[in-house]
């Protein structure tokens, strides 16, 4: 069996579906949530990459390479809060941080 | 020089006692007042002698006070006979009251900020008396309006003295809303407010005509009548004069000073003022006259059963007002300034000696509850019965009199002269005569004959008033007695002529003056036997045989009623004006604002906090709702990129 761009792509969009779920129905733990998102950014990376190659175009590498960059800092960034957050709140459960509401 | 000092000092005193009342204290804030008025007057006299025998009239320019596109008021202070007689009555009578209430009110709390009124009131008065053009006339009949507004409600903390004071005000509106009519029409018609370019410009007027609400008016009969309005207003003229009796609220230096001698007559004034209109408008005149002649009889015959002192005088005061106004109306501005002046000395005299008789009597104001206090306060008494030989014109025709003698019977005189249908106003005045004797002797006899029916230590303490009170009695007294014989040479005498000189204009038909001494002899006569026979009919009244005033209130008692009631004015006033007005002001109130206003705005707050709390809502705080929420609109911008993408390339 021939591997084309639509399996690619299918396993992209899994992937970015998965990353989607993740977030909403995840009732527990934050990092879960960063998790997804990386999941996502991954997806999302994977499709990047599999244009670029089959269009034979190295720009969509180079800005594979930028997303992970991107994703390593926004992790960074993420657990920090996340840190911090458990630090003040003594609790990270998704379902108790709803500070955010009028 | 001397001009500006009689109106000014009066204000000074008034901005020193307001102002400063607090800082310098009561006692010295009434002696600035009232000894600052009491130059006022002494120079009036100066004044009066210098205008009114050696005819030195002036114009004191002031200041410019409005100019607009053609409308050019300045201010500035017009001198002549006229004025200078409002300016003697004003002032002496203002500042004996100052004096005599420097007696009356010792006991009040406030009296610096009472004196300070009085003084700005006296101001307002000069002001209206001195005008040279309309506007400036209506500036001073404004303040005295706002003074006597202030002064009825002197005593704010009763709330009859509140209302009185609403009263007053509000219908005197009524008035003035005619009376500043008048000057748009004038301004309308003239291109001027001013008094000499009015009065030059009027005698090519008479007979002219000009669009009023849509009808083809005589130009200066509207006006007139506009003008009238005003006058009838301050005036307490029939149909405008529910306000005077209640304004009796007020404390009596205050009704002796606004509504007996000075502030109520200053509508005589206009008409007088402004007699080269109303001589060009013959329609207005006889309105003029008419009104007069009503008031003059229906506020007697109202007179005749008031049991309260002061409203009694204030009654007297209404008809002795419409009086004046038939003299206007006849044609005779000279014998009306005549009466004013002689009507402010004795007028003033029998309110300052009821404040005396309340004053003795510890407030009490009903004349039911007096009587038998000629012994215990007899200088009052002589007083007030100097007052009433006024009042009533005591006199021997073609003899001397007291000071109503030559200024009522020569207003009776003038009536006959007059020729109105079948004399009626003649005989309505002889009439009302009678009837002013009748009532006046019966507050006389009411008060301090008999035997008292006052309380027994009440009458027990009553008591003489000090001096600062009595001082003014005496030299109104002097007033009521001289003030009539003395001047009526000068006044309606064959020396009119060069005592009025310009101050007062007379069309080419009007003879009234000369007309008045043309009479039979029995006219003469006819006021003396009105004012005999109310004298014997109040006496058998209320001396000879007391039961009769009962008996006769039974027997006729719809007329007795109709009588203690003022002819239903109030009762039908309420009715037609106040009750609708109200009903309308509720339901404005209550549908109006209530409902439509107040309903639309806090509707639409109550609307934008439902809209918020329902939008809150949509706010959980938690993230993945947001995120959620980013993702539907991600993806619903993508669709639509998407499909305009597709469709577009379909279309290439």
């Amino acid at each position: 069996m021939d591997i084309g761009l639509g399996h690619y792509l299918t396993v992209a969009a899994c992937l970015f579906t998965l990353g989607i779920f993740g977030i909403f129905l995840n009732r527990k733990n934050v990092i879960v949530i960063l998790m997804s998102v990386e999941l996502m950014l991954l997806a999302v990376n994977i499709n990047f990459v599999t244009f670029s190659h089959f269009l034979q175009d190295l720009t969509g590498q180079v800005f594979a390479l930028f997303v992970l960059t991107v994703a390593a800092a926004e992790a960074a960034i993420g657990l920090a809060i996340i840190v911090v957050y458990f630090r003040n709140r003594g609790s990270i459960d998704v379902d108790e941080i709803n500070m955010m509401k009028g | 020089m001397i001009y500006l000092a009689i109106v000014f000092l009066p204000l000074a005193g008034a901005l020193i006692a307001g102002l400063f009342g607090r800082v310098i204290g009561d006692r010295p804030s009434e002696i600035v007042s009232t000894a600052l008025l009491m130059i006022a007057a002494v120079l009036s006299w100066i004044v009066f002698i210098q205008v009114g025998y050696d005819h030195e009239t002036a114009r004191v320019p002031i200041m410019r006070w409005i100019t607009s596109g053609e409308l050019d008021a300045s201010w500035s202070l017009r001198i002549d006979t006229l004025t200078s007689v409002m300016l003697v009555v004003v002032t002496t009578v203002s500042s004996l009251v100052h004096l005599y209430s420097i007696g009356y009110m010792h006991e009040d709390p406030a009296r610096s900020r009472f004196f300070a009124y009085l003084s700005l009131f006296t101001f307002a008065m000069l002001m209206l008396v001195t005008s040279d053009n309309l506007v400036q006339m209506f500036f001073g009949w404004e303040g005295v309006g706002l003074a006597s507004y202030l002064l009825i409600g002197f005593w704010y903390h009763k709330p009859e003295a509140n209302a009185a004071a609403i009263k007053a005000f509000v219908v005197n509106r009524i008035g003035d809303f005619g009376f500043a009519l008048g000057i748009f029409g004038c301004f309308m018609v003239f291109n001027s407010v001013n008094l000499d370019t009015i009065f030059e410009a009027a005698k090519g007027m008479g007979g002219q005509t000009f669009q009023f609400l849509g009808f083809d008016a005589d130009i200066l009969t509207v006006i007139c009548l506009l003008l009238f309005m005003g006058a009838m207003g301050k005036s307490a003229q029939f149909l405008l004069h529910t306000w005077l009796p209640d304004a009796m609220e007020g404390p009596t230096p205050v009704s002796a000073l606004i509504h007996a001698a000075t502030m109520v007559t200053a509508g005589v004034f206009m008409v007088a003022r402004l007699s080269p209109l109303f001589e060009h408008a013959p329609v207005a005149r006889d309105v003029v006259l008419y009104i007069g002649t009503i008031t003059a009889f229906f506020a007697a015959t109202v007179g005749l059963v008031q049991n309260d002192i002061k409203r009694v005088v204030a009654y007297s005061t209404c008809s002795q007002l419409g009086y004046m106004f038939v003299a206007c109306g006849l044609g005779a501005y000279g014998v009306a300034i005549f009466h004013l002046f002689t009507h402010a000395f004795f007028k003033a005299l029998l309110f300052l000696g009821s404040g005396s008789v309340i004053h003795a009597m510890h407030h009490e104001q009903d004349m039911r509850n007096m009587g038998g206090l000629a012994s215990k306060i007899p200088l009052t008494y002589y007083a007030m019965l100097i007052g009433t030989l006024a009042l009533t014109g005591v006199g021997i025709p073609h003899l001397i009199g007291f000071a109503g003698f030559h200024s009522k019977d020569a207003i009776i005189e003038a009536a006959f002269a007059g020729h109105t249908l079948n004399n009626s106003v003649f005989w309505v005045l002889t009439f009302a005569a009678f009837l002013t004797a009748f009532y006046s002797w019966r507050l006389i006899f009411m008060t301090f004959h008999g035997k008292t029916r006052a309380a027994p230590d009440v009458y027990k303490h009553a008591h003489e008033s000090p001096y600062t009170m009595l001082i003014p009695l005496a030299v109104l007294a002097l007033g009521a007695v001289a003030a009539g014989f003395v001047f009526a040479g000068e006044f309606v005498g064959h020396h009119y002529k060069e005592f009025w000189a310009n101050s007062i204009y007379e069309g080419p038909n009007n003879h009234i003056m000369h007309d008045m001494h043309q009479i039979p002899e029995w006219v003469y006569w006819a006021p003396f036997f009105a004012m005999a026979s109310g004298f014997g009919l109040s006496w058998l009244y209320y001396i000879g045989a007391p039961w009769l005033p009962e008996a006769t209130a039974r027997t006729f008692k719809p007329v007795y009623l109709f009588l203690l009631n003022k002819w239903y004015f109030d009762e039908l006033y309420d009715w037609l004006f106040v009750k609708p007005t109200m009903a309308l002001g509720r339901f404005l109130w209550k549908s109006g604002d209530g409902a439509v206003i107040d309903g639309a705005i806090d509707g639409t707050a109550r609307g934008v906090q439902w809209t918020t709390g329902r939008t809150v809502k949509l706010q959980t705080g938690y993230i993945y709702h947001y995120a959620f929420a980013m993702l539907i609109g991600v993806a619903a911008i993508l669709t639509f990129f998407l499909r305009s993408l597709l469709t577009g390339g379909a279309g290439q």
